[in-house]
């Protein structure tokens, strides 16, 4: 649909990530690392749950649509459990680290805590969970085309853009609060964030009413946004706190 | 147990491989959601010569437009001044296809391109987008020669040409031949673009992307120039344009021996000629029913009809029949073989003609005389006079007794266009054309794309398998043998032939109706098959036997497209075929007669063809032996490295990468800024909140045993 909506479409779907990756990552080369080895960890399990899907599509019979559709239905639900699996073995892999981070470290303890460690590698799962949900739809809305002559809704690179935008700040949620709820041994948390993940991508599939699946995923956002905020150490005295201190601010100036 | 592991890794690299391979050769599904590609088109495309660019040109990314219809009158208006989406792409009805609507949408700014719907619905009663007076700077009429004849002064030989194909249009023009792939670009029209009560339609609308962008410009100079320095200074150069080319047939009655050139001595030829190409407006369309196929078949029976005559009772002169190819571009076929002529590089020269009958269009008589044209310029020689008086004096005798008759022009009029005018720029050689005209052409679709079996009168009777029609002799058919059985007989006599064989030369209607069948309705037959050696019989796509009528154009010849054009190939194994004599020899004795002592490569050619299918359907395939020849038919401009001659032909072709066309919807401009400002406002949005909560991070994320670092 031409360079405007390129851009806009590339604008809403990285932006978040972009601006959280220039202020909070890029000046910390051990983030960075965290990030890049998240990224990697969620493109593994993408590869391993392709694998899986391709292997059961090349068996079945290519002419069933139906059959085609479940085993796409069931591919999406087994890529999201293979997802948290990763993502747990991430955990594993850095808790792991923090030991042998703590020993190089000048100061007496890690220079990087968990808390944030669980930040960085959620928003690696997301930025390439992001990337590969929208790069390929990019590259076509730079034809002079758009959706819509097999009746599609034509709203569909915007709608793909903000649901790609829900996904990377959700894996970025998760991520915190698995890693807490792991580091507690809370498991009903790790369950619930499952079951988040599942109910995303069972919304994805929302097709034809794709536009429809818009107010609940962010609605679910909003919420895994507040849950991450108490979990990671913020709470409502912070932020009145945050609140007085720039009204003392603003009078004393 | 160590080795199981190791074969188990091994195969899961290989799926592992296979997967990332097979997802790189599949299109994006949101490309099939956005696209509808349309695979049967036919573009314009451009040529060239030496003075100017005619066709049609698109950008290098392809023109978009939105779709309209073009139905009546307001729909013009609609395009060209008042619809609010422009640029259009139009849609254009059979009936609208005509000069005017083509040069007023070629002058607006509106028009992004064009899509012909080529149908027999409200065809008009006559359309030929050739011009007025074919060829008329590249025949033998100008000011030094029969100046009050030239440029079509006293007859016009196409009335009712509009000359679209010598426009250049700065639009892609395309024809829609397939009807279910119409039919789907009329749903998308009238689901997303239709108006309602008059008020402009509503995005998202339907758009047509054509891309046929053409690599030459300007003319044929110039092309070739830019080539050369290509060639010259380029890493990777790339040619431009090509010239049009391919090749004549020719044989004779009594076999030439091809390694002698020049001036052959006791030879005197009577040259029988006719044409072999035609053109359209579109590109590598030309079915040239009554303007080419009724030449070709006339001669190749009358060559039928002769052949076991000239045999037993061989006339004093020799009878060289060639068919030309190219004439429809300034006479490329006839100009390069009298150019051969006259350098001495032919197996004969202009001095061994003795003259010449040419076969025009005779396919529309519809019962009335036949006509002899001749040059009235050369005829005030007295020798040409009196030879050219013989000639018809020869041919009104020969048709007593037929069903035919012919007839004189009572006026000075010059000849129509036709290769006997490039030989009279040669030298005074008496000569007549014969027509089913006497003035102006009969043929209604002269060079355009309706110029097919309908145009011919050509009709079969309902429930016929194509096995019957091929040898059903239509009216059609009869007609035409007819006129291949005067023009056998004339032939004969202007070759000296005696009176008492007259009545055993006739031709074979069935051998007509083979032809008319093979060359105006399909050329995938089982006679054609059999003719034909056995490698092109193989289904394929680049098989010569696809299925439908031949088309005529002349294209790129064997430097660009592999092998002879298929029409060349055609008529050289049909005239193999009636004139020539099955031989024993085998397939590789066939490939290289040689070392062979009783076969002689200069005076024959051997051709391996497939054979009749037997019974239990299989063919033998043999070798046949005739004295069929091809020679090459390109412009002399291109040897003499002239390109801007006026002299000869000096038409191109130009290169393009890719030729499609798609359909889809595009949204409006409003939509897309929205997109893009929602876009910029996100990240700003996003920038400007990560850069407040990042700073104030300490306060909002502070806990007991977090230690803040300074590593923030």
């Amino acid at each position: 649909m031409t360079l405007a909506v390129f851009f806009g479409c590339a604008f809403i779907a990285f932006g978040p990530a972009f601006a959280l990756f220039v202020f909070t990552i890029a000046r910390d080369p051990l983030r960075v690392i965290i990030l890049i080895a998240g990224a990697f960890f969620w493109l593994l399990s993408l590869l391993l749950s392709s694998l899986v899907w391709f292997i059961a599509i090349k068996a079945s019979n290519s002419q069933d649509l139906t059959l085609q559709k479940g085993l796409l239905i069931f591919g999406v639900f087994f890529s999201v459990l293979l997802q948290e699996v990763f993502r747990f073995a991430y955990y594993r892999l850095l808790r792991k680290a923090t030991e042998g981070l703590a020993a190089i470290s000048d100061d007496d303890g890690s220079a990087i805590s968990v808390r944030q460690m669980a930040y960085v590698a959620g928003l690696g799962f997301g930025i390439m969970s992001g990337a590969f949900s929208m790069i390929n739809i990019l590259s076509d809305s730079l034809g002079p085309g758009t959706v819509g002559i097999f009746g599609d809704s034509q709203y569909y690179f915007i709608t793909a853009a903000l649901m790609t935008l829900a996904l990377t700040l959700l894996h970025t949620f998760w991520g915190v609060v698995f890693f807490e709820g792991c580091e507690k041994s809370q498991w009903w948390v790790i369950a619930a964030v499952v079951s988040l993940h599942l109910l995303f991508a069972g919304l994805s599939l929302l097709n034809p009413l794709y536009e429809g699946s818009l107010p609940p995923v962010y609605f679910i956002t909003l919420t895994m946004g507040i849950w991450a905020f108490f979990s990671s150490g913020g709470s409502l005295h912070s932020l009145s706190a945050l609140c007085t201190r720039r009204k003392a601010e603003g009078e004393s100036s | 147990m160590r080795k199981m592991g190791y074969l188990i890794s091994i195969n899961c690299v290989k799926l592992l491989i296979t997967a990332l391979l097979y997802t790189c050769v599949c299109s994006s599904s949101v490309e099939q959601k956005i696209y509808v590609e349309l695979n049967q088109t036919v573009p314009c495309v451009r040529l060239l010569n030496a003075t100017h660019q005619i066709g049609c040109q698109s950008s290098m990314s392809g023109d978009t437009g939105v779709l309209h219809v073009l139905e009546t009158e307001s729909d013009l208006d609609w395009i060209l001044s008042s619809g609010p989406h422009p640029p259009y792409m139009v849609i254009l009805e059979t009936a609208f296809f005509n000069r005017s609507v083509m040069m007023r949408m070629k002058n607006s700014s509106r028009v992004s391109g064009v899509a012909v719907i080529i149908s027999k619905t409200g065809l008009a009663h006559d359309f030929s987008p050739h011009t007025t007076c074919p060829n008329q700077n590249t025949g033998v009429y100008s000011e030094r020669y029969g100046s009050d004849l030239a440029n079509c002064n006293v007859t016009v030989w196409n009335p009712l040409g509009n000359g679209l194909s010598y426009e250049d249009f700065p639009f892609p023009v395309f024809a829609l031949k397939d009807e279910n792939q119409t039919q789907v670009i009329r749903k998308c029209y009238e689901d997303h673009n239709q108006r309602v009560n008059g008020s402009a339609p509503q995005y998202p609308l339907c758009a047509m992307q054509l891309f046929s962008h053409m690599h030459a410009a300007t003319d044929t100079v110039t092309c070739m120039r830019r080539t050369d320095l290509q060639n010259r200074f380029g890493i990777n150069p790339e040619v431009l344009c090509d010239p049009l080319s391919d090749f004549n047939v020719w044989t004779s009655s009594r076999a030439l021996n091809i390694s002698s050139k020049g001036h052959a001595v006791n030879e005197s030829v009577v040259i029988a000629a006719t044409r072999l190409d035609g053109r359209s407006f579109f590109w590598e369309q030309a079915p040239a029913a009554e303007g080419t196929v009724s030449g070709i078949i006339t001669l190749l029976a009358a060559v039928h009809a002769l052949y076991p005559v000239t045999q037993e009772a061989p006339p004093p002169r020799n009878i060289f029949f060639t068919f030309f190819q190219g004439e429809a571009f300034d006479y490329i076929g006839s100009s390069k073989m009298v150019y051969d002529m006259e350098k001495n590089d032919f197996v004969i020269d202009l001095n061994n003609v003795h003259s010449m009958l040419e076969i025009g269009q005779v396919g529309l008589r519809s019962g009335r005389s036949l006509w002899m044209h001749s040059d009235p310029v050369s005829r005030k020689n007295d020798d040409v006079n009196a030879e050219v008086l013989e000639m018809m004096t020869r041919m009104r005798s020969a048709a007593a007794g037929l069903n035919v008759s012919v007839a004189h022009p009572s006026f000075t009029q010059a000849l129509p266009p036709s290769s006997l005018q490039r030989f009279l720029r040669a030298g005074l050689i008496p000569g007549l054309v014969l027509a089913d005209h006497q003035t102006s052409f009969n043929n209604r679709y002269y060079e355009s794309m309706y110029d097919d079996a309908e145009n011919l009168q050509v009709t079969y009777p309902p429930d016929l398998s194509p096995d019957e029609q091929l040898v059903y002799e239509t009216d059609a058919a009869k007609s035409l043998a007819e006129v291949a059985t005067l023009v056998a007989r004339s032939l004969y006599l202007q070759a000296g032939g005696e009176n008492s064989s007259l009545s055993n030369i006739t031709a074979d209607p069935k051998i007509v109706a083979q032809l008319l069948y093979s060359f105006v309705i399909q050329k995938n037959n089982s006679w054609l098959r059999s003719l034909l050696p056995p490698e092109v019989t193989k289904k394929g796509v680049n098989s010569l036997l696809s299925s439908g009528p031949p088309q005529f154009y002349i294209g790129l010849g064997p430097r660009v497209h592999g092998p002879v054009h298929s029409v060349t190939r055609f008529v050289q194994y049909i005239l193999a075929n009636l004139t020539g004599t099955v031989t024993n020899l085998t397939e590789n004795q066939c490939q290289d007669p040689s070392e062979l002592s009783s076969e002689n490569k200069d005076l024959f050619s051997y051709f391996w063809v497939s054979g009749p299918v037997s019974v239990n359907s299989s063919s033998e395939p043999l070798c046949v032996r005739a004295s069929v020849r091809l020679s090459e038919a390109v412009s002399p401009a291109f040897e003499l490295l002239e390109y801007g001659s006026r002299d000869y032909s000096t038409w191109t072709e130009s290169r393009w990468k890719s030729i499609r066309a798609r359909i889809f919807l595009v949204a409006s401009r409003e939509l897309e800024m929205l997109t893009l400002g929602v876009g910029v406002a996100v990240l700003l949005l996003s920038l400007l909140a990560t850069y407040f909560i990042s700073s104030k991070a300490e306060l909002l994320f502070s806990s007991a045993h977090d230690t803040p670092t300074t590593a923030y």
